[in-house]
């Protein structure tokens, strides 16, 4: 099998369709996508079993998200998933930005070193999911139905009733949990009567993936205005399998038939790599985008994750990867209900982070595609004029906004949020962000950290690590284990802010910070972390 | 002191996008009409002239492009 993409799963039958009694599942989650996927794949970590609903027969058809962001990465990582993202991808961190033939500016992402994992990888998401459903079966947990479908769906007081179709006819499952990753144009959203309002964007840009043996530096080059594309922008990248994406600008009024024909775009992919140019078209697709959000992520037993929950505009490639974070976010909170270890409430800070980061990813695309697709004259003016300054001028070019690139949000405003006695020392570990990766014992932190409640002690000091040592037991022993790990490694202390003195962090399963002290205290890190559980 | 050239603002793109939002609606004219009342604002907020005269001089020069 040379493409993944030709790879049919067969519709299974089940002991569930003719079951006397709907058969009863602690977890459903609708959808095989990136989301739903990684979903299940830390459920199943935590020794969940779950079941999987999805339409196709087949993996994503077309590239569609193909920018994991560096968290994305380390995610998935966790989930051991990381490395054949790493060894498939193309590692990137470079970027480049023109205006009419001139190169505006460049930049680098990542030029601190220290991480395992690079700012960006490209990789079609087909190559994604198929690396999920590789991961998946291995846990021998999740029970993946292709080619089955939600028709119905009905909360009762103790769980979810849902009618399922399937090339044999429906039937019903009761779950306990349901999880809608089914996308942009979510079944269960609509089932439910749920309105997704938001904005409308009129422009129309057409994809085109092809193939090509093209010798040149891993970047992601942005155009503004360029010869090829007047008025409009273009974007370049490059994927596995050399395949490149392009991306065009084309116009709200183009003719979309007329734009996916294949000599059409054929003139539009000359046009940006010249003439001569030898390549073969492996997807080609238009598109029109929305920013919307549902108002809210959890409906009693019903969760909302990815796509289904919020769509941005594509500019920042922070539609797949805030996905997986949903993910990221709801596994743990949903191990820690359905094994009782914390109350349902918990759920609703799922809602209550993830809409944030919703919020702040909206936000971002919004003035992204404002500043690429200007709505108005002067709009387009004042985006020209800040171009035109960037070519001498240091400070417009930090205002050249072609997309702000996806990184993990801070649940900055978060109830589940601890003390802070660092306060306004090391930002970028503060509580409610994602903790910061570095060298540890020949390996790395985050993989240390891996995935459950941990006590991150950094810096040196002995007295401090007295304290901790025997203060191990009593963590260890709460219905909710907190492990403890140290390091005194520089790269650490730097991001941690304990070059100078110590500090000691709770790290949720999420491997997001809860709460940070400079001096440790068994019963403070007992009380935060019954706070990180939503116990108070 | 000289003109300031790299980004001063703590919130870039914000404040780019309250710009944009404040011509929301407007002709071109009363854009310019806008962007003169701003010209002028900042200006005195500045208060330095030959400040103003180098800022002046990049803008015009920048126009050439």
């Amino acid at each position: 099998m040379n493409d993944v993409r030709d790879i049919a799963f067969a519709w299974k039958h089940s002991p569930d369709q003719h079951a006397a009694a709907p058969a009863h599942h602690p977890v459903v989650i609708v959808g095989a996508g990136p989301v739903g996927l990684a979903t299940a794949i830390d459920l199943a970590a935590k020794g969940h079993r779950s079941v999987i609903i999805e339409r196709k027969s087949q993996l994503s058809d077309g590239s569609r998200a193909i920018c994991w962001a560096k968290r994305t990465l380390e995610i998935m990582d966790r989930l051991g998933v990381g490395q054949p993202l790493l060894d498939k991808g193309v590692t990137w961190k470079n970027g480049k930005v023109f205006f009419d033939t001139a190169q505006v500016f460049a930049f680098d992402l990542l030029p601190e070193t220290g991480h395992r994992m690079p700012a960006f990888v490209n990789l079609q998401q087909y190559y994604f999911e198929h690396y999920c459903v590789q991961a998946a079966a291995k846990t021998g947990l999740i029970d993946i139905r292709w080619q089955e479908d939600v028709r119905g769906l009905e909360q009762t007081t103790d769980g979810v009733l849902l009618t399922v179709g399937s090339p044999e006819g429906t039937y019903r499952l009761l779950a306990d949990w349901v999880v809608a990753a089914d996308g942009a144009r979510s079944t269960v959203r609509r089932l439910m009567d749920l309105p997704f309002e938001g904005r409308v964007f009129e422009d129309q840009f057409l994809i085109c993936d092809i193939k090509m043996k093209l010798d040149r530096p891993v970047e992601r080059w942005f155009w503004f205005d360029p010869p090829f594309n007047r008025g409009r922008s273009a974007l370049l990248h490059k994927q596995a399998d050399e395949r490149w994406r392009l991306d065009f600008q084309v116009g709200q009024e183009a003719d979309r038939d007329a734009e996916v024909k294949p000599e059409n775009a054929a003139r539009r992919v000359r046009g940006m790599l010249g003439e001569d140019v030898d390549f073969e078209f492996d997807w080609i697709s238009i598109y029109r985008f929305q920013s919307r959000r549902l108002q809210k992520f959890r409906h009693g037993r019903v969760l909302f994750a990815g796509d289904s929950a919020h769509q941005v505009s594509p500019f920042g490639a922070r539609g797949g990867n805030s996905g997986v974070q949903d993910a990221d976010n709801l596994a743990w909170k949903l191990d820690l209900v359905l094994r009782g270890l914390a109350p349902e409430r918990l759920l609703d800070s799922y809602h209550e982070e993830r809409a944030a980061a919703a919020d702040e990813n909206l936000l971002h695309t919004t003035r992204s595609t404002d500043f690429i697709a200007p709505k108005s004259e002067m709009s387009r003016i004042f985006r020209d004029a800040a171009l035109a300054l960037a070519e001498t001028e240091p400070f417009a070019r930090r205002l050249i906004n072609s997309g702000r690139l996806s990184t993990p949000t801070c649940y900055t405003q978060s109830s589940l949020n601890g003390p802070d006695e660092l306060a306004d020392e090391a930002l970028a570990a503060r509580p409610g962000a994602a903790a910061l990766d570095a060298p540890h014992d020949n390996g790395w932190l985050l993989h240390t950290l891996g995935g459950a409640f941990t006590g991150l002690w950094v810096g040196r000091d002995a007295q401090v690590a007295a304290s901790v040592a025997e203060a191990k037991g009593e963590l260890a022993h709460r219905a909710v284990p907190i492990r403890l790990v140290q390091t005194s490694n520089a790269e650490a202390c730097a991001r941690y802010g304990a070059t100078d003195a110590p500090a000691f962090y709770l790290i949720r399963p999420d491997q997001h910070v809860a709460a940070r002290w400079r001096t440790f205290s068994a019963a403070a890190v007992g009380r935060a972390a019954d706070r990180a559980l939503a116990r108070t | 002191m000289a003109l300031e050239r790299e980004l001063k603002i703590d919130d870039g793109d914000g404040v780019y996008a309250a710009i944009i939002d404040a011509h929301q609606g407007l002709s071109l004219e009363q854009s310019a009409a806008l962007n003169a009342r701003l010209v002028l604002l900042l200006a005195n907020h500045i208060g330095d002239g030959t400040v103003i005269r180098e800022a002046l001089a990049k803008a015009r020069a920048s126009l050439t492009r």
